[in-house]
């Protein structure tokens, strides 16, 4: 018991989850660098991608420094099998189409920001001090996401169709983020996160405004898809991570 | 610069006495370096020189998002998978300006995005090549970007004035470019045993195709005088593959690494490299499409602009509907 109490478990799980949510997503969408539908928006997802690493610096050497065994952000990121990764399902989602890559950022982007703007009020003055920094750029994100769920949900029959396809399939997997464990339930009592019941009654609340105005219906009664909080994820997760940790597994200790 | 064989004129240069008045006129104040603006009358040639230039150059900008791009999402920390995706944004970046800066002679984006996708309008030869290894993002970064600088600088006193202004923010950024694609070399060659000879081979497969960056020898280049005449080039082909190769050899030894060129040596007598023939079979034969990733490069791009119709039609369609509305409340 003694050892373990050393290392502050829940706030090293906490750095985790946020900083494995930015890194995994922040792969996710920089695949389509080169790829997207207009040149502003390979210029958009790139400019979020570049938010979302930075903000993965940030949340896993935090990590580190909490574990007190010397990784880095970059140990962490590119040493870590599937198992010890700690980000929702949602993030780990294939691309798909543009409209699947669009609402999948959307989901995550109205979570991210009402909980960040949560955590700058934590007890933990580095948790603090990282949501001060990541919400000013969860803000941006969400409005630019919001805009275009908004346009695209009502634009052509073809957009809205692709739109409410994409929404079908994610949907489930927006519970995850605001579904508490053990966990979340000690950190919200140590003021260091806040209860996960008030992030997700703000975060349906803004999903049911935000998409009836781009006249799309999220599912009704779907079923919760979680895990990846907890270590369990879907299959698609390690090909991302060998994609991902090809160099630093190819050449081990090799300095880039 | 990224911009190979672009048609000029194909006729002579004209001197003073055979211009008419208006022609006269422009070409005084090209030669007083006054710059041209998009709204002044200029020669037919002129704005058809600059269109094909200036749109090849930032077609460039946008298929070379895609060697690059290729090694995004396996870049080996944080920090060099920030810095790629910001260069590669920075290339879309330079894409847009680009465009903006052609649409000012008569041209829209559309236009010549579907010459890029029918293979009428020309990228530059390099971005044909694979990225096979890391060591590519550096080499890439150093004599691409290193290459492309030695041709951007002097575009900076370009006579026409939105392409001249683009050029002196997009050099800003290149030399960043330049200096983090060197940096991955140095990392590399003080690295490991595999890391160095990753770094040579890059070096080996990467240099004459940059080399071939500058466009066939002036003896061979129909375009140039024309273009000089019209401050649109300022040198030729050979003499800035010459100050490319200066600045760069001393690099490469610099980091352990050689040229593949036996023939590349110091020549005192000329105080400049000599190096050897390039093989410009090749260079022809990626002009035409026959290089390594042409088929690749150009569906990637044709699949991205099909791919994302919906997308584009979908953005106009809610601004016309808002628009509607705005109307029907007014």
């Amino acid at each position: 018991m003694k050892a373990a109490a050393k290392i502050d478990m829940a706030l090293f799980e906490l750095a985790l989850r946020m900083g494995d949510n930015d890194i995994v997503l922040a792969q996710r969408i920089s695949a389509w660098c080169g790829h997207a539908p207009i040149l502003e928006e390979d210029i958009a997802l790139a400019n979020v991608a570049l938010d979302l690493i930075g903000q993965t610096k940030l949340w896993l050497d935090l990590a580190g420094e909490i574990e007190g065994a010397g990784r880095s952000a970059d140990d962490l990121a590119f040493l870590r099998d599937a198992r010890a990764y700690k980000n929702a399902l949602l993030v780990e989602r294939p691309n798909g189409d543009f409209a699947y890559t669009l609402m999948r950022q959307f989901l995550f982007d109205a979570w991210h920001l009402p909980m960040l703007r949560a955590l700058k009020s934590s007890s933990e003055q580095r948790v603090a001090d990282i949501a001060e920094k990541a919400e000013k750029e969860a803000r941006y994100h969400l409005e630019r996401t919001e805009d275009l769920i908004i346009r695209l949900g009502d634009g052509t029959q073809e957009s809205h169709s692709r739109m409410q396809a994409a929404l079908d399939d994610l949907y489930p997997f927006a519970g995850e983020f605001v579904a508490p464990d053990a966990i979340d339930d000690e950190l919200a009592s140590r003021k260091i996160a806040p209860a996960l019941s008030e992030i997700g009654a703000l975060y349906f609340d803004y999903l049911e405004t935000a998409l009836a105005e781009a006249t799309l219906k999220a599912p009704v009664d779907a079923p919760v898809r979680k895990g990846g909080r907890k270590g369990l994820h879907s299959e698609e997760l390690g090909y991302l991570l060998a994609e991902m940790q090809f160099l630093q597994r190819a050449y081990p200790g090799a300095k880039w | 610069m990224y911009a190979q064989m672009v048609k000029s004129t194909g006729a002579r240069v004209k001197s003073l006495d055979e211009m008419d008045p208006e022609e006269r006129a422009f070409q005084v104040r090209i030669d007083a370096d006054i710059k041209v603006e998009p709204k002044d009358w200029m020669p037919e040639g002129y704005r058809k020189t600059l269109i094909r230039q200036i749109s090849q150059h930032a077609h460039s900008e946008i298929v070379g998002q895609l060697p690059e791009g290729n090694w995004i999402t396996r870049a080996p920390t944080l920090d060099r998978k920030a810095i790629l995706i910001a260069k590669v944004q920075d290339e879309a970046g330079h894409g847009l300006y680009l465009y903006c800066a052609a649409e000012t002679l008569g041209v829209s984006r559309d236009e010549m995005t579907e010459q890029l996708l029918s293979g009428k309008a020309k990228y530059s030869s390099i971005f044909n090549y694979p990225t096979l290894t890391w060591a590519d993002i550096g080499a890439i970064g150093w004599l691409v970007d290193g290459a492309a600088i030695m041709n951007q600088v002097p575009l900076q006193r370009c006579s026409f004035g939105p392409y001249s202004r683009a050029m002196i923010r997009i050099c800003k950024e290149e030399s960043f470019h330049q200096r983090q694609g060197y940096d991955i070399m140095m990392k590399l060659c003080a690295g490991t045993a595999e890391q160095k000879e990753m770094a040579q081979d890059a070096l080996n497969r990467w240099w004459w195709p940059s080399l071939m960056m500058f466009g066939p020898s002036d003896q061979d280049s129909v375009h140039s005088a024309q273009s000089m005449a019209w401050k649109i080039k300022q040198n030729s082909n050979d003499e800035l593959r010459q100050k490319f190769v200066d600045q760069t050899v001393p690099q490469a030894e610099y980091i352990g690494l050689k040229t593949p060129d036996p023939d590349c040596k110091w020549n005192e007598a000329r105080g400049a490299y000599d190096f050897g023939e390039i093989d410009w079979s090749e260079f022809y034969e990626v002009l035409k499409g026959n290089g390594p990733c042409n088929k690749e490069r150009l569906e990637a791009r044709r699949k991205a602009w099909d791919d994302g119709a919906w997308f584009r039609d979908a953005l106009m369609a809610h601004a016309k509907k808002r628009e509607a509305r705005k109307m029907a409340a007014e």
